[in-house]
């Protein structure tokens, strides 16, 4: 056996291939002047288990790589074998941050597939549902973006804050982050009392919070110094890429699909506006999901006030077969778009679930998007982009 | 100092003993109050409560202990020597700082004609420490963080210069004790109530010390080196145990040092007005904790800056160095200087 | 009162020091405790009475961590000169809390209402193997579940 290794023969590379390559090259070139870093699947800055490439020329990165699926859990596989109450359960955990917003596209889905439509109470607290959901997941993003950029303070104020969105969550569907409240035909349960006063509480304190943000981090010069033409997604490569939500408004784009898709929940019947900034940088998608909490928090004040008297669940047999047919629906979750494809052939369980999570589209963005840039710029962008591994990996 | 007459060994024995035990309990104090205790405080949290049982104040030495007792990693292509010999330097130089720190009237190692000098001169020693530790952990987070903190601590050395020329023109000396005896005992426009605590016309010389005091320890907002969101230790990445423990007494004994300098130069010292009429007896007693209470003082505007700012990039930091900290650093020492003469 | 424009970085160290000085929000956990809602998915309890071993709940279950076992008895009839009645009776009825996903599907489908959710939540073990509660330990269960609570103004109240 020889203790040498044979030389190594002389690889064409076919450009299509290196993505799957990213490892080999790491062995095969070893060129001078160019460092390859591997902001491995453990780095507290990546959000979870992404794995991002990067080539480096001292400090500047010549190209990235994203590398996903560290955290495949196979919910498409998973979700042809269970019932709707049981997958309803499941998808809670696609973007844990927010889990309620999961739940309610494929819950419209399914009602559509039956011909059913929730009674106005249960949309409206589904619609509430979903916007403090996006309180709460934007809060946590507004203190973990400070993180990123080196402030430790703000992210203990982001989970001091959502601690109080948690516990309504809670008090009124009995699980903290995942819910699973969501029913063919309506919500499992009504409202305990007191929960409505709560809630308007609640919201004061997220305004008072949204303040505090607006003080300590985005008027804070040297995070404008770190996040201000940083990484700016042009209108047009940003809609070419998928990119979607909070992170394609803060490019100009005057997109949202509570106003401008197909109706859905109670969202026709309030009145709200929808941010946009022109400039696309890291600071311009801090701002927009600034805006968006208030905007989230008076939403969730107006619904309160309209809130209807009445049932909860529509009428629905015991065993809820749900008819033949296809459909395709899509809601404006705090990430971005997120759509479900539903394929039903009359069983208790769905046939086919195709989720398009809005990560997945985000992250796409990210090896065009970090040309050029240095290391704590990615480090920024990354954290800006906001992405959750388990919406990208599902 | 003393009554009895003992030999210059005994002397060098007890100042040896003195400093070895002060450092770590400085770092100690200052790593439990500042980033233990204020920095949970302004996360609306409460920090270590249980060990000790009164408020966790074993939580440091407690973790002392653990630090000493784990197994001691070095990665495999590490250069060994190198590798175990880079925290001996960075902690060499915290403790030569010291020596010449005054504490009160005759309560110093050596009080050197060039104190001010060889305290600055000393502790950028650490920088060799970095670059050792940062190249020769095999690891290229690590050799990042080196790189930058090679850069950062050389450019911030000339703006803790510059703002110390300005005192040192105005006190007319370098020996530390010199400086803290013209702050005591000099008086602001006749009225000697406060003695002339430098930092009153020299703020602009106070602001620079502590901002590139604050680039010297690699603390936020100039912590790039140690991005802990980015390379999660940077040069201390590959060090484990004990070593990582050098590294921790290193930066916090720093930082102790570096306060008590400027409590010297700015805040004057050990000393309180000469005109409150205390004798040099009770100085002996009274020294230590006024020294003390300024330091906590500096320490605890240099920390709560710390907690507060996210942290520049590298070419920020350089820009701020070399295009704004150094100008105004000049132009201190120019002011200071033409109003001497007049004056 | 206008508010003054203070640069930034002031304004950030006046927020920290702000909250330095107001108490802290920490509750200490093992000495002082938060009480969850009364809703809060903590634990399942089995009111053993009134299962008849119908198998929906193991059936329903996303995780199959439910284990049942029974046996059909046969009783007295009811009056005289009835039929023989076969009663389902409960053998073995296991959930296995490190399986569980704490979902409730199994709370809602039961037809008897025989499950119950309970907020407690402090019944960690050392060995995984004691986290699988059987009939016994969820019945002991029953003494922490809550009264149904009221519902909020406007809602449909059921009898």
């Amino acid at each position: 056996m020889s203790t040498t290794n044979p030389p190594l023969p002389e690889l064409e590379i076919d450009p299509r291939l290196y993505r799957h390559l990213a490892d080999a090259q790491v062995n095969v070139e070893l060129d001078t002047g160019d460092m390859i870093l591997n902001l491995g699947p453990q780095h507290p800055a990546t959000h979870g288990t992404l794995r991002l490439v990067v080539r480096l020329d001292g400090e500047r990165v010549m190209s990235a790589d994203p590398v996903i699926g560290y955290m495949h859990r196979g919910y498409e596989k998973l979700t042809e074998f269970r019932t709707y109450p049981q997958v309803t359960t499941l998808i809670n955990r696609i973007d844990w941050l927010s889990s309620f917003a999961n739940e309610v596209p494929f819950i419209d889905a399914a009602e559509q597939l039956m011909g059913i439509e929730a009674p106005p109470r249960a949309q409206y607290i589904r619609t509430i549902l979903t916007e403090l959901s996006r309180i709460a997941t934007f809060l946590l993003f507004l203190g973990e973006m400070g993180l990123q950029v080196g402030a430790l303070t703000p992210a203990f104020y982001g989970f001091r804050d959502r601690e109080h969105i948690l516990n309504l969550i809670e008090a009124a569907t009995g699980g903290r982050f995942h819910p699973n409240f969501n029913r063919i035909g309506g919500l499992k349960d009504d409202l305990p009392w007191g929960w409505i006063n709560d809630t308007r509480t609640a919201m004061k304190t997220v305004f008072d919070a949204c303040d505090t943000f607006e003080d300590l981090v985005a008027g804070n010069e040297i995070f404008e110094a770190r996040t201000r033409s940083i990484g700016i997604i042009p209108p047009e490569v940003g809609t070419s890429y998928g990119v979607s939500g909070s992170n394609l408004r803060a490019s100009g784009v005057d997109w949202d699909l509570r106003r401008d898709g197909k109706p859905y929940l109670a969202y026709p019947e309030i009145d709200f506006r929808v941010w946009t900034h022109p400039d696309g940088d890291s600071f311009a998608r801090y701002w927009v999901r600034l805006q968006e909490t208030r905007e989230a928090a008076r939403m969730v004040l107006q619904l309160l006030d309209k809130l209807p008297s009445g049932k909860i669940m529509a009428k629905v047999p015991l065993i809820i077969k749900v008819p033949e047919g296809e459909i395709w629906a899509e809601t404006e979750n705090p990430l971005g778009q997120m759509g479900y494809y539903v394929i039903s052939r009359g069983a208790t369980g769905p046939f086919r679930v195709k989720i398009r999570s809005a990560s997945f589209s985000n992250v796409s963005i990210l090896p065009w998007l970090l040309r050029g840039v240095f290391v704590p710029d990615v480090i920024t962008i990354l954290g800006s982009l906001y992405f959750i591994l388990g919406d990208i990996d599902r | 100092m003393l009554a009895i007459d003992i030999g210059w060994g005994t002397t060098l024995a007890i100042k040896t003993l003195v400093i070895l035990m002060l450092v770590p309990t400085g770092a100690l104090i200052l790593g439990y109050t500042f980033l233990l205790k204020v920095m949970s405080h302004m996360q609306s949290r409460l920090g270590p409560m249980d060990p000790g049982g009164f408020h966790g104040w074993f939580q440091l030495i407690g973790d002392g202990i653990k630090f000493i007792q784990k197994e001691d990693l070095t990665p495999a292509e590490a250069d060994r020597r190198v590798f175990a010999f880079a925290p001996a330097v960075v902690v060499i130089s915290t403790f030569l700082v010291f020596l010449v720190i005054p504490a009160g009237p005759d309560i110093v190692v050596k009080d050197l004609d060039v104190g001010v000098f060889y305290a600055l001169a000393v502790s950028s020693l650490s920088v060799i420490g970095v670059l050792m530790a940062g190249w020769a952990s095999a690891n290229k987070f690590a050799l990042l963080g080196a790189l930058r903190a090679a850069a950062q601590l050389i450019a911030y050395e000339l703006p803790l210069l510059l703002a110390v020329v300005g005192v040192v023109v105005q006190a007319g000396t370098m020996s530390l004790q010199g400086i803290v005896s013209a702050q005591s005992h000099n008086s602001i426009f006749g009225w000697n109530g406060i003695g002339f605590p430098l930092v009153l016309t020299q703020v602009v010389g106070f602001v620079l010390f502590l901002i590139a005091s604050q680039a010297e320890l690699t603390q936020t907002p100039f912590d790039m080196p140690v991005a802990e969101s980015e390379l999660v230790a940077g040069y201390m990445v590959e060090y484990t145990g004990f070593r990582f423990l050098f590294f921790f007494i290193g930066e916090f004994g720093t930082a102790f040092a570096f306060a008590a300098i400027s409590a010297t130069l700015f805040l004057g010292g050990w000393a309180l007005p000469a005109s409150w009429g205390i004798s040099v007896g009770v100085m002996r007693f009274l020294g230590p904790g006024v020294l003390f209470a300024k330091i906590m003082g500096v320490a605890f505007l240099m920390f709560w800056v710390r907690f507060t700012y996210p942290r520049l990039r590298e070419d920020q930091l350089q820009a701020l160095a070399w295009k704004f900290l150094i100008p105004i650093g000049l132009a201190n020492i120019l002011l200071t200087g033409t109003l001497k003469v007049a004056f | 009162m206008k508010k003054l424009k203070v640069p930034g970085l002031i304004g950030g160290l006046g927020i920290t020091l702000k909250t330095m000085l107001k108490p802290a929000v920490t509750v200490q956990y093992p000495h002082e405790r938060e009480e969850p809602p009364t809703r809060a998915r903590g634990v399942i309890a089995l009111k053993e009475e009134n299962c008849t071993v119908c198998m929906l709940c193991a059936r329903q279950c996303p995780d199959w961590c439910i284990y049942i076992e029974g046996h059909k008895e046969k009783r007295p009839p009811r009056r005289e000169g009835g039929r023989e009645r076969t009663v389902s009776v409960l053998d073995r009825f296991d959930i296995d809390y490190a399986l569980c996903m704490y979902c409730g599907i199994c709370v809602e489908v039961c037809p008897f209402d025989a499950l119950f959710w309970s907020p407690e939540y402090e019944y960690s073990e050392w060995n995984i193997a004691r986290m699988l509660h059987d009939k016994q330990k969820l019945g002991e269960w029953m003494d922490f579940v809550p009264e149904r609570e009221p519902l909020e103004v406007g809602a449909e109240v059921k009898k």
